[in-house]
């Protein structure tokens, strides 16, 4: 683990997004990604659900890590997601009924979302409010994009549309399996194989530049 | 009685937990290798959810009625006492048994799984009697999916297979196959 | 501008300062829990008790007012407290006359239950309306059943006598036969087969026609 001088908030911020991408990369936070991305509408609401835990959890882990001992803080982690979770849990289903009856079980589900106590343990309880809370905003926003491009993908091949907006009209036939179960299934599969693709693509054009440069010097 | 059938059929295979609610993703994809893994991986994880069972209807009955707002704590700490309370009983009494359960039993607390059965049983309003039924099938679900996921995959490792498909992507469309296959389960109990 | 944080030397706490902080932890919890709980309740009773009403009004074309009753093992009584499975709804129009019931009734479909509710008139002995509340049946397909306006029609007046059968599209010349969707026949005798054993159930539970209750906690 690197001091805080070596940090930078904007580098905290978005590793999340994308080189520690929770899901892409990391493959953490399955259940609730794959369950609820049958539309982009449910994706955004259960992204945002779990980014108001995850910022929340942190600073108050971070705010309060001296207070917390060591031999109990598991535990004290999880009574503390769980509250922010019972807290979104509620709020939701008074202010969004409907979206709350399709996400349904989801919801308290984020408790057990490793992402979110992996962050705790690994980042939060170590470093200053600050950069905990950059933290949390950079892996909960590439949570909550990588569950908008996994819904936004479902929805528009399962359903032909995207937030409830039709998109072909009549003619089109929707892919029903891309929002049953196994399109989840596959659709993240083959964005997994995307991400190795691109990853391998770069490491090889960056081995070709480095190679070109060694020749020139 | 009918009843019950249905519930177990449903969780065991139509509302697969791992395929169909995506529960218990984690184990799945990683602890999939072995087939022999899997199989205890999945005994312990039944035995498990049939404790939670048990633990969501006493809560459910005795305590949450009052207070329903600390359902999700009190199913949290309370699942996870009990299980490491259980390993404990374990490790003391067989020995034997917990070489062959017990050290998957701390790595279950954490399966979503649990606590989505905990939840499903709940906002179906399942009684004592349905809630043990519905933790078996799901019990049995986990493990056939597990079991079936490691056949494949030790199918595979002897297959010539491309290295950019290897790892997690390959693994989540095997899923997506076999999710596609579970479909098929669907109109069992209706199409009399 | 960041500041280091030292990291304190841990000190081995006594056990009372382990329960201490989990019990503080635990307190604080609660109470915030509790607040929240309170604040949305009463939005989240309204929803309720609003897609209720919306549900009841929709299969009872005609009722303004509606009470909820559960059956207590010899008649009907008023039900203020929580639904249960031995509960129904007694609709009523603007005069407070009785109209008939909105029964909730629910059984396995496709995929999952599925939960729904019809409104019966025990006098004409006639289905006036179905509205499914809750389900998981295929998208696309089996969905139709509550996506599919012309399906959802056939229970807009149907007898029930002896009993509601579903025929194959464009084939119901009876009045208790109602039109199963293609390519989701399953689904569609699922409903059925809800509403015809929730009738059956009912049957003998039900009043004499004429004398139907009283409206008494009328919302």
């Amino acid at each position: 683990m690197s001091t805080e001088k070596d940090l930078d908030a904007y580098q905290e911020f978005i590793k999340g997004i994308w080189r520690d991408n929770p899901v892409f990369v990391q493959v953490l936070g399955m259940c609730p990604m794959l369950a609820v991305t049958n539309s982009a509408v449910n994706a955004v609401v259960m992204g945002g659900a779990t980014l108001f835990v995850l910022v929340g959890s942190s600073f108050l882990v971070a705010a309060m890590k001296h207070l917390i001992p060591k031999q109990v803080r598991i535990s004290l982690y999880v009574i503390i997601i769980a509250t922010f979770v019972t807290v979104a849990d509620y709020t939701l289903l008074a202010l969004l009924p409907k979206v709350h009856k399709e996400l349904g079980a989801f919801i308290p589900l984020i408790v057990a979302n490793c992402m979110i106590l992996g962050r705790q343990e690994a980042f939060a309880s170590r470093h200053s409010v600050r950069y905990a809370v950059m933290d949390a905003l950079g892996m909960s926003g590439g949570f909550l994009l990588a569950l908008l491009a996994l819904g936004g993908v479902r929805e528009i091949l399962g359903s032909g549309s995207l937030f409830n907006v039709d998109l072909f009209g009549d003619g089109f036939e929707p892919w029903v399996i891309m929002i049953l179960p196994p399109g989840g299934f596959l659709t993240l599969g083959l964005i997994l194989l995307f991400f190795n693709w691109f990853t391998v693509r770069r490491r090889a054009f960056l081995q070709r530049v480095a190679a070109l440069d060694a020749e020139e010097g | 009685m009918d009843n019950l059938i249905w519930i177990f059929i449903s969780a065991l295979l139509v509302n697969n937990f791992v395929l169909a609610y995506f529960l218990g993703l984690c184990p799945f994809l990683g602890v999939s290798g072995r087939l022999e893994t899997s199989f205890r991986l999945g005994l312990a994880t039944t035995f498990v959810l049939v404790v939670t069972a048990l633990c969501a209807w006493i809560l459910n009955t005795y305590v949450l009625i009052y207070a329903p707002y600390l359902r999700l704590i009190s199913f949290i700490v309370v699942i996870a006492s009990t299980v490491q309370f259980i390993e404990m009983a374990i490790k003391k009494t067989s020995p034997a048994l917990f070489k062959a359960l017990g050290i998957f039993l701390p790595l279950i607390t954490t399966n979503c799984a649990i606590l989505g059965l905990a939840i499903f049983a709940t906002n179906r309003g399942y009684d004592l009697m349905e809630g043990l039924v519905f933790a078996l099938g799901a019990g049995g679900g986990f493990t056939l999916a597990l079991v079936l996921m490691a056949g494949l995959r030790e199918e595979t490792e002897l297959s010539d297979v491309p290295a950019l498909v290897q790892g997690t992507a390959m693994n989540l469309i095997i899923a997506g196959i076999l999710s596609m296959a579970f479909m098929g389960f669907a109109g069992l109990f209706s199409s009399g | 501008m960041s500041t280091p944080v030292p990291v304190q030397p841990q000190r081995e706490p006594g056990s009372t300062r382990l329960v201490l902080a989990m019990a503080l932890a635990g307190l604080l919890a609660g109470i915030i829990i509790i607040g929240v709980y309170e604040a949305t309740l009463p939005t989240i009773e309204a929803n309720r008790a609003r897609e209720l009403r919306e549900a009841v009004f929709q299969v009872l074309p005609g009722v303004r007012k509606m009470q909820a009753l559960r059956y207590d093992g010899r008649g009907l009584v008023p039900n203020p407290g929580k639904a249960d499975d031995d509960t129904l709804y007694a609709g009523y129009d603007g005069a407070g006359r009785f109209i008939g019931y909105a029964i909730p009734a629910e059984g396995p479909g496709f995929q999952d239950t599925i939960k729904l509710l019809y409104g019966y008139l025990p006098r004409q002995r006639r289905i006036v309306g179905m509205a499914i509340l809750d389900s998981r049946e295929t998208p696309g397909l089996g969905d139709k059943i509550y996506k599919d306006a012309d399906f959802v029609a056939n229970f807009d007046d149907l007898a029930v006598d002896p009993e509601i059968v579903a025929v194959k599209k464009g084939t119901s010349t009876a009045p208790n036969q109602i039109d199963a969707i293609t390519g989701a026949t399953i689904s569609s005798k699922a409903v059925v087969r809800i509403i015809n054993r929730a009738r059956s159930r009912w049957e003998k539970r039900l009043p004499a026609p004429g004398s139907g209750p009283a409206p008494d906690r009328m919302e």
